[in-house]
């Protein structure tokens, strides 16, 4: 130690804390000057304090885990008893639904019922989606070779997805129900009311052309109805929603947002056409009887 | 006659200390300033409590004053700053405001250590309860200034309000420690 006077040692230990705080202040001005040397310094600390703290947090999340084990432990009495008394109350419901699928069939086959065709399908992944700012539709690689010809049905694990536009070689393009373009019959499943589902590149299409006298409730079940060629009735669409009065909307089953893995559906309905009836007469276009009178003169004459 | 023959007549002359007695006093005397240091990272620990964030300054500042009054040596200025530092550093506030703080409160403790280390513990409760509001107050007001806006006071008064609190408490352990396992003299 160097050998100094005992006055001025006295001296310069009275200097210590001015200096010191000069030195806090300086500290409060370079922290605000240079932001970035603070965080650096901070997340070193942190870094070095980071096991320490992990031991700190080990004990907490084990006790916490132990206490919320012991916790569902006391209730495994009520838990058991509330499945026990689901269980009962969902076996009723299974012998519910077989009575009735057997009444099902029994009527069907008094009716003579004809079952509709067993639909075949391609399975196939959605590999890009080609929205833009106008357009709602996806690209879907699968085997075309299979089968899949152009306006086809395609679903997803829950509800009507679209409907197919074009075809490529490995790929097909897929119109989505909510492209603006797109325009689908639909039946609504409370009301009775049939009404066109218009998309118009939201999320949520309109329904339009619906009877005004019986109007769409909420929150009832919009299925397709059948009324065009490929697309059977009864398919799952969507919901009907009011964002404001006098204006529905139907929200989508189908998770149109993040699709994955769909269907595409063959239900080969262009085959079927309408049979002739006998002694039906068909009816005279508007063009046909406007000719007639400016050629039988003509003729005549 | 040389000071070997009659040491106990020359109380300033003594043999030179051994090694484990020399290391002795350099822990007894550093206890304080340790357990403070471990206070601050204990507080900082992700513990959850309730409290935990507004508790750390009230044990740093009733620390800091108890032991500047009593013992400026197991309390010095390098040490404050030090602490001081690790606080904000542990801290996310802006850098150095609670360093001045913490050195502003052990300058006061230290002028006016000889007439508070005589006061009854009350009045020394008093005293210390008017400087760690005005050191609140100047935090509050430091951290105001340098992030531009009004920070809310509430939370600086329960901060103030726990210092209040815990400071009793601590200048019964303090004492006790001061007597016993951080006492020197005792080495």
């Amino acid at each position: 130690m160097i050998p100094l006077s005992i006055t001025l040692r006295q001296a310069l230990e009275r200097l210590v804390l001015p200096i010191l705080i000069v030195a806090a202040l300086g500290i409060i001005l370079l922290g605000q000057a240079d932001r970035s040397l603070t965080e650096r310094v901070r997340m070193g600390l942190a870094d070095i304090l980071a096991p320490a703290y992990g031991l700190v947090v080990w004990p907490q999340e084990q006790a916490r885990d132990l206490l919320g084990r012991m916790r569902d432990m006391g209730r495994i009495e009520i838990e058991n008893q509330r499945l026990r008394a689901e269980n009962a109350n969902l076996r009723h419901w299974y012998d519910v639904a077989a009575a009735l699928a057997d009444e099902n069939a029994a009527l069907k086959a008094n009716l003579h019922w004809m079952p509709d065709p067993s639909p075949s399908f391609v399975t196939g992944r959605v590999v890009r989606d080609t929205s833009g700012l106008y357009a709602r539709s996806v690209l879907v690689a699968a085997n075309v070779d299979a089968g899949i010809h152009k306006d086809e049905i395609v679903l997803d694990g829950s509800g009507l997805v679209g409907r197919v536009t074009e075809i490529g070689s490995r790929s097909v393009r897929v119109l989505l129900l909510t492209d603006a373009s797109s325009r689908i019959p639909v039946r609504l499943e409370v009301s009775h009311g049939a009404a066109i589902m218009a998309g118009d590149n939201s999320g949520t299409p309109r329904l339009i052309y619906y009877s005004q006298d019986n109007p769409p409730v909420e929150g009832e079940r919009v299925v397709t109805n059948g009324e065009i060629d490929t697309m059977p009735a009864g398919l799952p669409v969507g919901q009907i929603h009011y964002v404001r009065p006098g204006q529905p909307v139907v929200i989508p089953f189908a998770s149109l947002g993040h699709l994955d893995i769909v269907r595409v559906f063959d239900y080969g309905r262009s085959a079927v056409v309408p049979p002739d009836a006998p002694g039906r007469i068909p009816v005279r276009r508007p063009a046909d009887s406007f000719s007639l009178p400016f050629s039988s003169p003509l003729g005549h004459g | 006659m040389t000071p070997d023959q009659a040491p106990e007549f020359q109380p300033g002359i003594q043999p030179r200390p051994s090694l484990w007695r020399r290391l002795d006093m350099l822990s007894r005397r550093g206890l304080p300033a340790a357990l403070t240091g471990m206070a601050v990272l204990l507080l900082s620990a992700p513990f959850g409590l309730p409290g935990q964030a507004e508790l750390l300054p009230g044990i740093l500042l009733s620390s800091v004053f108890f032991w500047s009054v009593f013992r400026p040596a197991s309390m010095s200025s390098p040490i404050v700053f030090l602490l001081g530092m690790l606080v904000d550093l542990l801290g996310f506030g802006p850098p150095g405001v609670m360093l001045l703080v913490v050195l502003l409160v052990h300058g006061v403790a230290l002028s006016g250590r000889y007439g508070f280390s005589r006061a009854h513990i009350l009045v020394l409760w008093l005293v210390f309860d008017g400087v760690s509001l005005a050191a609140t107050a100047l935090q509050w007001g430091l951290i105001s200034a340098l992030s531009l806006h009004l920070v809310p006071m509430i939370a600086f008064a329960f901060q103030w309000v726990l210092g209040v609190g815990v400071f009793p408490l601590l200048c019964v352990v303090f004492s006790t420690l001061g007597r016993s396992i951080a006492n020197p003299d005792r080495a």
